[in-house]
């Protein structure tokens, strides 16, 4: 059932200004999936030509990043926030 | 868009090409690649010339027009134009004919690279009209941001990861700033201070004011090139964290080229890494153009990014122009930072250390070949991690206040002194 995603910046102007959106999605594949019918062009922005995450999004699952996890293939569970982030300078 | 953005042009995607206003965002829409501002060349080469760099003060705004500011700079003027040492002893014990320390170690206020950054990020901010400033950092950035939101009267609020070296919390809490730690590493902050940037109209200066921020870097490129007698130095060693500082310089010396302040000669542009977090060295050694994100594990706390955000583009800088990359462990980096002490008398930070270690493996390896010319960039100084070193650098003598006592000391320690 319901997940949640956490939108950034960026990528509200496609969402109405939604700052959390509910998913249903059973991976972080799917939800990108989910999200890209509700709010065409949201796919593009986090995936390039290949299907794989653009370099510079960082796409996290409870505080961690997926590429420590299963990438896109990664499961998620009720209650699971998503976020999205963009890569950062250092400190 | 402001009337007078000074020599600025836009923001533009390092990715696409997208150009975007001269605000507070760095990142682009489409694709999320990094902005970077755009200078009119055309306009700078027409001001920017050896003898009017030479009239003005001794601190990186003497390159103004090569920075990201509309107006005069209005937080830390004094900033920059550290010394650049001629490192003879240093050279003769790694083994290289010339070689030159950068030594941001006494960079004004607070000890690090960092201030020239912050010097940009917190001009423009202010510029832009905002009166609360914020960073994530790794202890060095929050230092200066402290210090020179201070000096400035803005409002700051530092992120840090909670277990940073005592010297570097202390050393943000002096100036009153609100000092935020948080419980996980450097990564962590990050992504949370993305969120907190998102909610909060703040200038967050390695966030939403990245484009101006990692401008700054340039200016130690800019000094190096013009303290060397307007020539890019053969090899820069560069230390890497989020990779910025390297692709900074870089482009320091290309922008130098591309204005005919100094003539086009091949220069070697070689990371740093600590081995305990080491994701763009690893990918270069193995021949990758991308990397894999790491869970830092080093004493190198100010290098400790796992997720670097510049990785990419450092990759391709060290590519472009025949660089490597090279990383050194706990013990290599507490090496290097004795060395550097010892034969130059600068004490570095652990990231000094790590620049000096791997500048060792280099050209232990031939990568830096013995018969050329080096800068390394030493980055902060070594008051900042004492506990990296402290118990690793032997104890005091203690004796009672009695000559005899100390001669039997001397007796046997240093037959050589008492003989003389």
């Amino acid at each position: 059932m319901s997940k949640t995603v956490r939108i950034p910046t960026p990528l509200r102007k496609l969402t109405n200004n939604e700052e959390l959106v509910e998913v249903n999605g059973s991976t972080v594949g799917e939800i990108i999936t989910e999200l890209q019918t509700r709010y065409p062009g949201f796919q593009e922005r986090l995936l390039d030509d290949k299907g794989q995450i653009r370099r510079f999004v960082n796409i996290y699952v409870n505080e961690e990043d997926v590429r420590f996890l299963e990438n896109q293939s990664t499961a998620l569970k009720e209650g699971d926030e998503v976020s999205i982030i963009p890569a950062i300078a250092g400190g | 868009m402001e009337k007078n953005a000074g020599f600025m042009h836009a923001l533009k995607c390092r990715e696409c090409g997208r150009e975007y206003p001269l605000t507070a965002t760095h990142v682009c829409e489409y694709d999320f690649g990094p902005l970077e501002v755009a200078y009119d060349y055309d306009r700078i080469k027409r001001t920017l010339t050896r003898n009017n760099i030479a009239s003005r003060p001794k601190s990186m705004w003497r390159y103004r027009e090569l920075l990201p500011v509309a107006g005069d700079p209005t937080v830390g003027q004094q900033v920059g134009f550290t010394p650049l040492v001629k490192a003879d002893r240093l050279a003769a014990k790694l083994g290289i004919r010339e070689l030159w320390i950068k030594n941001d170690t006494v960079n004004y206020p607070t000890l690090s690279f960092k201030d020239r950054v912050v010097s940009v990020a917190l001009s423009r901010a202010r510029e832009l009209g905002f009166d609360v400033v914020a960073c994530a950092s790794t202890g060095n950035l929050a230092n200066s941001v402290a210090a020179n939101a201070a000096a400035a009267g803005l409002k700051a609020y530092v992120f840090i990861p909670s277990d940073l070296e005592q010297g570097k919390v202390v050393n943000s809490l002096i100036y009153g700033a609100r000092v935020v730690g948080i419980k996980g590493h450097y990564d962590e902050v990050n992504r949370l201070c993305a969120e907190i940037a998102g909610k909060f109209g703040w200038a967050f200066v390695n966030v939403n004011m990245r484009p101006y921020y990692a401008e700054g870097s340039k200016s130690m490129g800019y000094e190096i090139a013009e303290q060397l007698g307007w020539q890019v130095p053969q090899h820069t060693v560069v230390p890497m964290a989020s990779g910025s500082l390297l692709t900074k310089i870089r482009k320091a010396y290309q922008e130098l080229i591309r204005l005919g302040l100094v003539r086009e000669q091949p220069h070697r542009i070689h990371g740093a890494q600590a081995t305990g977090c080491s994701p763009i060295s690893v990918a270069q050694k193995a021949g990758l153009d991308f990397f894999k994100p790491v869970k830092p594990d080093t004493i190198a706390k100010s290098l400790a990014i796992g997720t670097p955000a510049d990785g990419f583009y450092a990759l391709k800088v060290m590519q472009e122009t025949n660089g490597s990359a090279e990383d050194v462990t706990d013990d290599e980096i507490r090496e290097g930072i004795r060395l550097l002490a010892e034969h130059e008398g600068i004490f570095a930070e652990t990231a000094g250390g790590v620049t000096v270690g791997v500048a060792k493996k280099l050209i232990a390896s031939g990568r830096i070949p013995s018969d050329e010319s080096a800068v390394l960039c030493i980055t902060g100084h070594g008051l900042k991690t004492l506990d990296a070193v402290a118990g690793h650098v032997g104890r005091a003598a203690e004796i009672k206040p009695s000559l005899r006592e100390f001669e039997a000391l001397v007796a046997t320690e240093d037959q050589s002194i008492v003989n003389t």
